[in-house]
């Protein structure tokens, strides 16, 4: 049945890519918040689809047709996602930018997947969105959240060459998903574990935690989590005479830690995305959103702006929107993007981005020489 | 080795549950009462800390020392927040005092939504670094496994203000008149008490020993957030159900030994199951000892 649906769904596809010679233009779909509270997450995607589809458009657009933007606000609620999504598809987009937020994917991606519809997310990185292999017509420009044990167990195993492990997470699929990945990693590259624990987020003192710490004598501390939490650990761990050094997820590079924790941060390693503000596209991105809107671009931007780029760049090459065809181009051609040289993987995971190790010096994140690309 | 981590523990559990202790003497004072469960007295002690963070904020602008500011944030906050026990119960809890129970009970939980609202709005959702005042104890040099200044800090101060609460209740006319009221507040108004102001004075008096717990976690762990007040509410609340809601005693016993299991279950088993095991032992002791550990079994009248 479903199978029947998914192929008269691609007869209407390829029927639309018949029909949209006539129509002249090129249907961008972008799925995301646009309104309400995490506006700020889904805005700023919205801003790089308009500006590199205005870009496209004043070149001549895509295959001599108009590149045309329909927007569909979810609001980062899954609850809204399904209904943006059927408005999407019965407006016969020929793929979609979004959703933003990793709920509402979970909910959109059957609908796509059904419609035939290719979608990439700039900002969603639940990994089981990509590594389930549930979802065959799913990218995404941002690094899944697996991805970050290999550069942190790397980091430590042949750079800090530390042998006692222990692991504190806070028991949320993020947090312990990191813990759990670094694990599996460090015991397969020898590294003894000494303690794995979960921690309660919000009790009112952690020193049992920071005793048992004390306890294992650790060569270094690995957090699963955000913020909140590692601040709060490494202050009670400082406070309490544990120097330990201390490694955590993106979670918790994050102003509001250095802010939190002062002198205490000082030697905190976190993963990030590396630093590609140096690239000649990620200038270029930036100076066309701070003549269009007068400002910094914000969170996902650049993600957003990349997906754009490998989703018209796909369009190109292929001649269309057939989904079989794009899906190809989009795992072969490797597009310059401010994230860097790009392609995707078989699982739908961007190829050719890079994560680095950042250390708190003088209470700022200083990217250090240590870097993985993604595969 | 394994005696050393004991005694951690075992201190490492006692801070925790001075804090919880502080906290549950709210509810049981006014539980003791009016029978209300004051929902909104988590909240309370989130303003505790609160203020005596815009308070250090303020003064450490003009470059006062690290310890008068804690002693003077700390004064600020309990009075404030005295303050604001005080309004609470004339604008939530005093114009249903003839309402079914449920009535205050829903009003409690609405203060408490509206408070931790306020300061959200007021404040920021943020978590707030609170400013590290507390002098170096050097005293505690030798012994600084055990406790840091903050632990100690809050064992002395709670410690304090619960013999000065218990010396107060059991010596002084106020005290007296509170009991009674507690025991039976129909024959304490014919007996010339004022149930009123009596009521009063026990939502003053919790409020300001909440703010007090308050302000010490928050230097303590060196951050605040307009939710803190929630989940430290919960617990003190299940620390004055432990130890016999009404009893003031039992409060103490409640948290202490909340703090303490919650403390070794870390430490020996795992914190997966710090809260597992604090409620099991709060559904056992409840079992056998509807009451609490030190409440009274209540003779139902006919």
């Amino acid at each position: 049945m479903k199978k029947g649906l998914a192929l008269f769904a691609m007869a209407c596809m390829l029927g639309f890519g018949a029909s949209a010679g006539a129509a002249d233009s090129i249907k961008i779909g972008v799925q995301g918040a646009h309104s309400g509270d995490l506006a700020s997450y889904g805005v700023p995607s919205l801003n790089a689809v308009k500006l590199v589809t205005e870009q496209a458009n004043a070149k001549g657009g895509v295959l001599g047709k108009q590149v045309e933007i329909v927007a569909q606000d979810d609001q980062c609620k899954p609850e809204m996602a399904t209904s943006a999504a059927t408005k999407l598809i019965s407006d016969q987009v020929g793929v979609v930018v979004g959703p933003i937020c990793s709920g509402p994917t979970t909910a959109s991606l059957p609908l796509f997947q059904e419609a035939g519809l290719i979608a990439v997310s700039p900002t969603a990185t639940t990994p089981g969105l990509t590594e389930t292999g549930k979802n065959p017509l799913f990218f995404r420009t941002v690094a899944n959240d697996n991805a970050q044990a290999k550069l942190t167990s790397d980091f430590m195993l042949n750079k800090l060459k530390v042998k006692k492990i222990a692991y504190l997470h806070d028991n949320g699929d993020y947090g312990k998903g990191f813990a759990d990945n670094n694990r599996a990693l460090m015991e397969k590259g020898g590294a003894e574990t000494v303690l794995f624990e979960a921690v309660t987020p919000d009790a009112v003192d952690f020193s049992a935690v920071v005793r048992k710490l004390r306890r294992a004598k650790p060569d270094i501390v690995v957090f699963g989590g955000y913020q909140p939490v590692a601040s709060k650990l490494v202050q009670q761990m400082r406070r309490d005479r544990l120097d330990t050094p201390f490694i955590g997820p993106d979670g918790v590079k994050d102003e509001t830690f250095l802010k939190m924790t002062g002198k205490d941060s000082e030697g905190v390693y976190a993963s990030y995305p590396k630093d590609t503000s140096s690239l000649a596209e990620y200038k270029h991105a930036r100076d066309a959103h701070v003549k269009a809107y007068g400002s910094e671009p914000g969170f996902g931007y650049y993600n957003a702006y990349a997906a754009t780029q490998c989703l018209l760049d796909a369009i190109e090459k292929t001649g269309g929107t057939d989904t079989a065809k794009l899906k190809e181009a989009l795992r072969t051609n490797a597009v310059d993007t401010p994230l860097g040289k790009i392609r995707f993987n078989d699982k739908g995971d961007a190829a050719g981005m890079a994560l680095s190790i950042y250390q708190v010096k003088d209470g700022k994140f200083v990217e250090l020489d240590h870097s993985v690309v993604l595969e | 080795m394994a005696i050393q981590f004991f005694i951690e523990l075992f201190f490492g559990g006692l801070t925790r549950g001075s804090i919880y202790a502080l906290i549950a003497l709210g509810y049981t004072l006014v539980y003791g009462i009016i029978e209300l469960i004051n929902f909104a007295h988590g909240e309370i002690y989130m303003l505790g800390a609160f203020t005596a963070l815009l308070v250090a904020g303020a003064l450490g602008v003009y470059g006062f020392p690290a310890g008068g500011i804690l002693v003077v944030a700390a004064l600020v906050a309990v009075i404030w927040c005295a303050a604001y026990g005080f309004t609470l119960e004339k604008v939530a809890y005093k114009p249903l005092r003839g309402a079914p129970r449920l009535s205050p009970l829903i009003s409690a939980i609405g203060m408490s939504i509206f408070l931790q609202n306020y300061v959200l709005l007021a404040q920021t959702s943020d978590f707030v670094p609170f400013p590290r005042l507390l002098p170096e104890m050097e005293f505690l040099e030798y012994i600084d496994y055990v406790m840091g200044p903050s632990d100690f800090l809050i064992l002395l101060v709670s410690t304090l203000a619960m013999v000065a609460l218990s010396l107060f209740i059991r010596f002084t006319r106020m005290g007296k008149a509170m009991r009674a009221t507690a025991q039976n507040r129909k024959m304490a108004l014919l007996l010339g008490i004022n149930a009123d102001w009596i009521i009063s004075l026990t939502f003053i008096i919790g409020s300001a020993l909440a703010a007090l717990g308050g302000v010490l976690i928050a230097s303590h762990m060196g951050q605040v957030n307009f939710g803190i007040g929630f989940i430290a509410g919960l617990k003190a609340f299940t620390a004055a159900v432990l130890g016999g809601i009404g009893s003031i005693p039992g409060a103490m016993v409640g948290g202490l030994v909340l703090g303490l299991a919650e403390s070794f279950t870390t430490g020996y088993f795992s914190g997966n199951y710090e809260d597992i095991l604090a409620f099991a032992i709060l559904i056992l002791i409840l079992i056998f000892r509807p009451d609490g550990i030190l409440g009274k079994a209540k003779v139902q009248k006919v």
